[in-house]
């Protein structure tokens, strides 16, 4: 994968799958401490130790239809080579936390990409699900929170036109405003 | 900070769905599934999904519903793109490239004509 954003959509999938009802991502630069970190937190099922030992092994996957999951370790290793890590808290019945860290400066740290574009596939594909995304660059951030659209929309789709281009520039705008206030507070 | 749009915007945008709902004909739903495993992003299915959502925004085609799926073991196949349309039975496309998938909306999601070059081969 060449972006974080796939990344994080790759790991959110498995949130999804795990039946969770509320699902928070969030992005966290500090460029101070040069560290840029990735969470994804959910309330799904959960993992026992022995299976979040065995997820973090790339021949390992819950599904059936194949026998290997790749997601989590092509992530783990991308941390890893960046002076990172990644790290998966879980418990059963309670929801799962994975975490992953990079050098924010290291040559091999992959772009952001795309995160726009990541947040709009799973709030417009998952409708039943509570999405919250976290943006943050020190201290400026965009929090976008599903909820209120969602309640204001009733049945109406998230794939109507007009509602996607609100939520689509909605999302835009917040990542793109963070971005600016950083960029206007090092000018 | 750009200026948020607020959730005023957003109730006007829902009484003018609103308004176009009742003035459509009951016309039939259209679903389109993009396959979003492991396999499926790594082969570009975001950058499909956005052609896909592009679509119909700038194409303004309501009453079309979006959604993913996970790998379904065909994963040489990605990204997979799902058309349910009409009366007629599913309709499952392989290697769908954004412009692909375009060509894909246009033809099979409004026009009602499958795009046989790119059915997945059974």
């Amino acid at each position: 994968m060449r972006e974080l954003a796939l990344h994080l959509l790759d790991i959110a999938e498995n949130s999804v799958a795990a039946q969770a009802t509320t699902i928070e991502i969030s992005v966290d630069e500090d460029r101070q401490a040069d560290r840029l970190k990735l969470a994804v937190v959910d309330d799904g099922r959960g993992m026992n130790e022995q299976l979040v030992a065995r997820v973090i092994d790339p021949f390992v996957t819950s599904r059936t239809t194949r026998k290997v999951g790749l997601g989590i370790p092509l992530l783990k290793e991308a941390a890893e080579i960046c002076d990172g890590y990644l790290r998966i808290t879980s418990a059963v019945g309670k929801g799962t936390r994975l975490e992953a860290e990079f050098r924010r400066s290291h040559i091999d740290r992959m772009p952001l990409g795309d995160l726009p574009s990541t947040m709009l596939t799973l709030v417009v594909a998952f409708p039943a699900i509570h999405w919250l995304f976290r943006y943050r660059v020190d201290e400026a951030e965009f929090v976008f929170d599903d909820e209120p659209i969602k309640h204001e929309l009733g049945d109406i789709p998230m794939s109507e036109p007009s509602i996607l281009t609100f939520i689509r520039e909605t999302l835009e705008q917040g990542v793109a405003g963070v971005q600016t206030e950083v960029s206007e507070r090092i000018a | 900070m750009a200026t948020v749009k607020s959730l005023e915007d957003l109730k006007r945008l829902k009484e003018e769905a609103l308004e176009k709902r009742k003035a459509r004909a009951t016309t039939g739903k259209a679903q389109v599934i993009v396959g979003m495993g492991t396999c499926g992003i790594a082969a570009g299915a975001r950058e499909t999904m956005k052609a896909i959502l592009d679509t119909i925004e700038t194409g303004n085609l309501d009453g079309i519903v979006v959604t993913q799926t996970g790998c379904i073991g065909r994963c040489e196949w990605e990204p997979i793109v799902e058309v349910l349309a009409g009366d007629q039975p599913k309709v499952i496309y392989g290697k769908v490239t954004p412009a692909k998938a375009q060509q894909i909306m246009k033809e099979h999601v409004v026009g009602g004509k499958v795009v046989s070059e790119y059915v997945l081969p059974a």
